[in-house]
């Protein structure tokens, strides 16, 4: 038994779970090219769930800060995008590959970039007098969300906008009877690389390597002579900045966005985090998978239950280890 | 007389609404080991978080080297060359032993002189080297603690109780290492162990219930057993 | 000098007591007197939305102020409540087994489900709780709309209730066989049913004031003002803590019971949405938190400022046509982002609320 255990822990212990979880799906779907459809798109769906969800769990390592305004950087993100690429329609649709990339590329940086600017202001003015008062703190973010989410309403309107997707990332390669949608190849990949980006920043720099004690132990850090706060403002624009990034891939993923696309991704984002554990991007991540190929696993099997059956996944992750499958260590 | 290096005159901590300090008056001289003692919840820790700006002192003032410290922020104070070793000791566990060693230097790099002094004392410390630091045992935890309050030159060092809960033998291998640093620095050491303390300090202090109750030599405290008698049953007594 | 000052401040004190006890005194009388001073529909389905919401705020605040918890769960329970109530009505016909039947079916899923969660996520940081109950909540929003073979989804049910409270019914009747009127109201159906939700509201405030009294609403404020210190007296924390939860979802599944019998109509716009869950918030911040009387004044000014704001809107919407964007702003549509601000702003100026806010000054004088 014990032999067992130390076996899986050497091929990755935890890390294993989205695989297992994919192999138990094969079994259930029963007809692999469906099942690798979806894959990918668990996959492609799980990265850009990373991307909304890293953020999130890093300010909250390190400042104890839970912010529930966060889905507002989503939202705007998606919308900002989808605004740029409708602005840019010639070259979205154009046969040029070229200008195919710089209107996407406009789009995402401008998303990104919002998330920067805004990040900074909504950790001034709305983060910083509730810094260690938790219930003040969730009222404050979750008022604060009410208002992005109107003033989007407002400029916006309210009836679905629809995103229009840059020609060479519309269309799918067939792969024998396998199709599969370039955008999600294209959304996982970007994906991969911030997520290592991340991590070659968190552990071989010197800033990522206080970001990582301070989400061990903020006071230390200061004692050995740090400014977290310091730190903490930069770490809160990445995330929004991420957050805003994940929402214009989102806008581009769906094609067809409300403004109500922050508060649906909200909840899945906060199971992400409370699966994979607070403050570790690579819980994060192995929860971000988790939860999208579940979910579209579940979809394909038993579409009513899609968003309930990550629930249970949270419910029975709890059950089991009540910080999440890896938290930061306190 | 050596100068006085830290003054704390009448501080005054609360907590919530609890008053923790009530006009903490203490003077450290330069050099040497010197010592706090008091009862658990004597306010021995709450002084050297005050010291350090953890606490926000209410009232009274700090200086360190003459200068005012009690409206600085943690990490001002730290750069002034005053190093905290909490006790719970604040290690990273997450992070190797390098890792820890490596965020006590402010530049991120590391003298090979003072490293390969630290190795020296502490062997366990190069052996571990690239060790997460969770996996370590507590006395070496202990001793990563002190190390990293040891590679870079500090003024002052606060240690918080580095005797609880460890060995006789790793007890005793700390002295050595206390003497050894106190060849540069001072030290400012929180203990509940009157024998190591004894074996350490130079002066001492005694808290009890927010405020400094006596100050002397320990020569003078270690052979005048009336005086040991009435500070430190006071202490047992209040354990019951 | 200094006892001069006292006297005045104590006697500023006593004014804004009897200001804050003589508002909500109104409010009661004009809750219990609503069906003759309001007689028109309009007003009465205010009335009765007041008294459901102060049940509501005042359970959440048992959470919030009492306990220091945030849950977004809250209308999960009265969604549940009304649903049961809803589902047993519509399948079993208008009749008070119905009502009994699902009613305390409802109440028992709002148990299991809110120990089941409590034990599961108070161990952890309130912070965890708080996102676990979001998406429990929301989760269960999502079930409602989709399971619409039981629920009638994104439509609702529409239901009958008890012919006691149907319009048509005449409780009384005068000599020529019509409705009788005692003091200009109709002694029909409907007055019967405001004064069913009226006098069940009150019986559950009471029982509410009574658990805030109880040493139970002791244990509890010790929790909140220092949960380790509360751990060490050998209090389980994480057991009170659970209770209080699952009292406060069983009292909001009442009032989801009430709503739902009211209404006769239960869908996710009227007990299950998020929105829902925004003016709980609303209420209970602008009241002020951790005072039961609180819920009462921030339930009226809320849902009369609800009334009135949107009217207010639209006039400034139309006055401000000519401009850019300031009449989208303004839209009465938008009224939630203005509520928003001033939430926010509550919260960072007063957290207290208004009762917090006044009784406290008459603490410091």
């Amino acid at each position: 038994m014990n032999l067992i255990a130390t076996q899986i822990e050497r091929f990755g212990g935890i890390n294993l779970l989205p695989v297992l979880l994919a192999v138990v799906a094969l079994v259930l779907i029963g007809v692999p090219s469906t099942w690798l459809t979806l894959t990918v798109a668990g996959l492609a769906m799980g990265m850009m769930i990373f991307l909304m969800a890293s953020g999130l769990s890093l300010v909250f390592g390190l400042m104890d800060v839970l912010n529930f305004g966060h889905s507002a950087f989503i939202s705007f993100g998606a919308f900002i995008a989808a605004s740029v690429l409708a602005a840019l329609g010639s070259w979205v649709g154009a046969d040029n590959i070229l200008l195919n990339i710089a209107a996407l590329f406009a789009a995402i940086s401008a998303a990104t970039l919002f998330g920067l600017v805004a990040g900074w202001f909504f950790e001034r003015v709305i983060i910083k007098p509730v810094y260690r008062d938790h219930l003040r703190q969730i009222l404050i973010t979750m008022g604060a969300l009410i208002v992005a989410e109107q003033i989007i309403l407002a400029i916006w309107g309210g009836s679905p906008i629809s995103v229009p997707r840059p020609n060479f990332l519309s269309g799918s390669i067939i792969l024998g009877d396998v199709s599969i949608e370039i955008y999600r190849l294209f959304a996982f990949g970007l994906g991969l690389v911030v997520f290592l980006g991340l991590y070659a920043v968190l552990n071989r720099t010197r800033i990522g390597l206080l970001v990582r004690a301070g989400v061990e132990n903020r006071e230390m850090v200061e004692a050995l002579g740090f400014r977290i706060d310091r730190l903490f403002i930069g770490v809160f624009m990445l995330g929004s900045a991420l957050a805003a990034m994940g929402g214009a891939m989102w806008a581009g993923y769906e094609t067809l966005i409300t403004a109500a696309i922050g508060s649906e991704m909200m909840i899945i984002v906060f199971i992400v985090i409370i699966i994979g554990g607070l403050g570790s991007i690579e819980g994060t991540l192995l929860g971000a998978l988790m939860v999208g190929l579940m979910g579209n696993y579940v979809a394909f099997l038993a579409p009513k239950m899609a968003l309930a059956s990550n629930m249970l996944l949270m419910m029975a992750i709890l059950l089991w280890r009540p910080y999440g499958l890896r938290p930061a260590v306190k | 007389m050596s100068k006085t290096l830290l003054k704390l005159d009448s501080v005054c901590t609360d907590i919530a609404q609890y008053h923790i300090l009530h006009g903490v008056s203490l003077e450290i001289p330069e050099g040497g080991v010197h010592v706090l003692l008091g009862r658990n919840g004597a306010g021995k820790t709450s002084t050297l978080r005050t010291i350090m700006g953890l606490w926000q002192a209410r009232d009274g003032s700090i200086r360190f080297r003459g200068e005012e410290i009690s409206r600085e922020h943690t990490s001002d104070i730290a750069r002034r060359g005053i190093a905290y070793v909490p006790e719970n000791m604040g290690i990273f566990g997450g992070l190797t032993v390098e890792e820890n060693m490596r965020l006590a230097t402010h530049k991120g790099q590391f003298d090979r002189q003072r490293l390969s002094r630290v190795h020296a004392q502490f062997p366990a410390m190069e052996k571990f080297w690239t060790k997460q630091a969770w996996s370590l045992s507590g006395g070496q935890k202990q001793m990563l603690a002190i190390a990293r309050a040891m590679i870079e030159k500090r003024d002052l060092i606060l240690i918080d109780e580095p005797t609880k809960g460890l060995a006789p033998a790793i007890i005793l291998s700390m002295v050595d290492a206390f003497r050894e640093i106190a060849q540069e620095t001072t030290i400012l050491l929180v203990e509940q162990n009157f024998l190591f303390a004894k074996s350490l300090g130079q002066t001492v202090a005694v808290i009890d219930d927010g405020r400094i109750v006596h100050t002397g030599t320990m020569a003078a405290l270690a052979q005048d057993s009336d005086l040991q008698t009435r500070l430190l049953s006071l202490s047992l007594d209040s354990h019951q | 000098m200094g006892e001069l000052k006292n006297t005045a401040a104590s006697s500023s004190a006593r004014v804004v007591r009897l200001f804050v006890y003589g508002l909500i005194g109104l409010i009661g009388i004009g809750l219990f007197l609503a069906p003759m001073l309001f007689p028109d529909i309009r007003s009465q389905e205010v009335a009765a939305r007041i008294c459901i919401f102060i049940v509501l705020v005042a359970s959440y605040d048992l959470l919030i102020g009492y306990t220091g918890i945030v849950s977004f769960a809250h209308t999960m329970f009265f969604g549940i409540g009304a649903y049961g109530t809803a589902i047993a009505l519509k399948q079993m016909g208008p009749g008070w087994d119905a009502i009994l039947v699902g009613g305390s079916a409802g109440l028992a899923v709002s148990f299991v489900l809110a120990a089941l969660v409590g034990l599961l996520s108070l161990r952890v940081k309130a912070i965890f709780f708080a996102m676990v109950t979001l998406a429990a909540a929301s989760v269960m929003a999502v079930m409602a709309s989709q399971f619409s073979d039981f629920t009638g989804g994104e439509d609702g049910i529409i239901y009958k209730t008890p012919r006691l409270f149907s319009s048509a019914t005449k409780l009384l009747t005068d000599e020529n066989g019509k409705v009788l009127r005692i003091f200009g109201v109709k002694a029909n159906g409907k007055t019967a049913a405001y004064y069913f939700v009226f006098f069940g509201s009150l019986v559950l405030y009471f029982v509410m004031l009574r658990i805030v009294a109880s040493p139970l609403g002791t244990v509890l404020k010790a929790i909140r003002e220092n949960e380790m210190r509360a751990e060490a007296l050998g209090y389980k924390v994480v057991l009170y803590r659970t209770a209080i939860f699952c009292i406060a979802a069983v009292i909001a599944a009442c009032a989801g019971i009430l709503r739902a019998i009211w209404l006769k109509y239960t869908g996710p716009e009227t007990t299950l949405s998020f929105a829902i869950m925004i003016d709980i918030l609303l209420m209970v911040v602008i009241g002020g938190m951790g005072t039961l009387y609180g819920a009462i004044i921030g339930a009226t000014l809320m849902s009369l400022g609800q009334f009135y704001l949107k009217d207010l809107m639209q006039a400034a919407s139309e006055a401000t046509a000519g401009l850019p964007l300031i009449p989208d702003l303004l839209d009465p549509d938008r009224w939630l982002l203005w509520l928003g601000l001033v939430f926010v702003l509550l919260v960072y100026f007063f957290p207290a609320g208004i009762v917090g806010t006044l009784t406290r000054k008459e603490a410091n004088a």
